[in-house]
């Protein structure tokens, strides 16, 4: 049964080691796809580079179509995968502000490492950045506290939410998905027309 | 002439080789990074993550400087643990150590690896530098607020379909696109 490791397949030293496999796969997967790169990044905030909702939902996609058949088929108990519990205020408050960092920054935390590691300066300042900016919420904690802890949902998903089954919810993410794609498509071409300023 | 038009030819194309190569098609690389995404899900029972791996790093080091101010501290208590296991010892911390080679190779296969700033024309390199601190501090400040950023929030949960996670992931494309105008000038 999946997931092996909480089905003790493994310990916790091989777990470490996969850890760094699946880490190159994370990285390699985000350099390909342009995201070392703050200019394309950023592009996404002024509509003439897509990358990033078209990297960010294919993946998403193919993960979760991924989850729903091997839960399906009965192989994936899906109640074992670690998810975060909900607490819908603080994190859009907290949405909100990385958004904010995105457009200053270039980067979020995850590309900044890749952008880093291929030699952008930019990046390092961004990823110096980071640890200033947890070091001050840590220091601020105490104050934050009762705001970052309130509105617990707990382990909430779309399904349970909107009270519509796991394989409708999916159905409903692809053509989400499948109609951003095509508006992208399309809204590159009409900004390339307005500005001809042409995408990376 | 035809000769010399021959040797600058093909000193062209040697040049070429080390030219960076085109990112690759986005479709294709997030198919990719959904099966990574996937294989975590289906191995360890648990997603990806960025922000997690600094955040043990700041524990430790508050924890090392000032042991009793961390121990006060509810955040840093939850990253250093009970002091039975190193807080280093962590899968988020080996994952961006994954993370930092992962990119490497890719970029060195593409020929992508540069020491160079990523800026629009209109901002000097300066001031760029500076957003990008200003930038990653709001990040950092934001992503433990929300308990996760990008990957740990938005990719991972959104694969879970968590209702949590999806709310963020309209909260940062809303932030972003409200910021956007304002800061144009670096970009554009």
């Amino acid at each position: 049964m999946m997931p092996y490791y909480k089905f003790n397949y493994f310990g916790l030293d091989t777990s470490l080691v996969i850890a760094v496999i699946i880490g190159i796969g994370f990285g390699f997967a985000l350099e390909r796809g342009g995201f070392g790169n703050a200019r394309i990044l950023a592009a996404q905030f002024y509509f003439y580079n897509m990358r990033v909702l078209k990297v960010m939902f294919t993946a998403i996609v193919t993960a979760m179509l991924g989850l729903f058949y091997f839960t399906w088929i009965g192989w994936l108990d899906l109640s074992l995968v670690y998810t975060i519990d909900t607490y819908i205020i603080p994190q859009i408050v907290g949405g909100l502000i990385l958004g904010i960092g995105f457009v200053i920054g270039g980067y979020c935390p995850g590309t900044s490492i890749v952008s880093a590691a291929t030699g952008r300066y930019d990046g390092m300042m961004y990823f110096a950045g980071m640890f200033f900016g947890i070091f001050v919420f840590g220091e601020m904690f105490p104050w934050l506290e009762n705001f970052y802890n309130s509105t617990p949902m707990g382990r909430v998903t779309l399904p349970d939410f909107l009270g519509l089954s796991y394989g409708l919810v999916v159905f409903l993410v692809v053509a989400m998905a499948l109609g951003a794609f095509a508006a992208a498509e399309w809204g590159e071409k009409v900004r390339f027309k307005i500005t001809g300023r042409i995408k990376e | 002439m035809t000769s010399i038009s021959g040797i600058l030819e093909k000193e062209k194309t040697e040049i070429k080789v080390y030219e960076p190569k085109p990112y690759s098609n986005p479709y294709l690389a997030g198919v990719g990074l959904g099966l990574v995404l996937l294989a975590a899900f289906l191995i360890m029972g648990r997603g990806l993550g960025a922000s997690g791996a600094p955040s043990s790093v700041i524990a430790v080091v508050v924890n090392k400087v000032a042991p009793d101010h961390a121990a006060n501290n509810n955040f840093y208590k939850e990253y250093i643990g009970d002091g039975t296991a190193n807080p280093l010892k962590d899968w988020l911390v080996f994952e961006v150590i994954g993370v930092a080679i992962g990119g490497f190779i890719s970029g060195s296969l593409a020929h992508r690896i540069k020491g160079k700033v990523e800026k629009g024309p209109n901002v000097s390199v300066k001031m760029r530098l500076t957003y990008a601190f200003i930038g990653g501090s709001l990040m950092g400040f934001g992503a433990k607020l929300a308990r996760g950023c990008t990957s740990g929030q938005a990719l991972t949960g959104g694969a879970m379909l968590n209702l949590g996670s999806w709310a963020f992931m309209f909260a940062v494309f809303g932030g972003g696109y409200l910021a956007a105008y304002f800061f144009r000038r670096q970009w554009l």
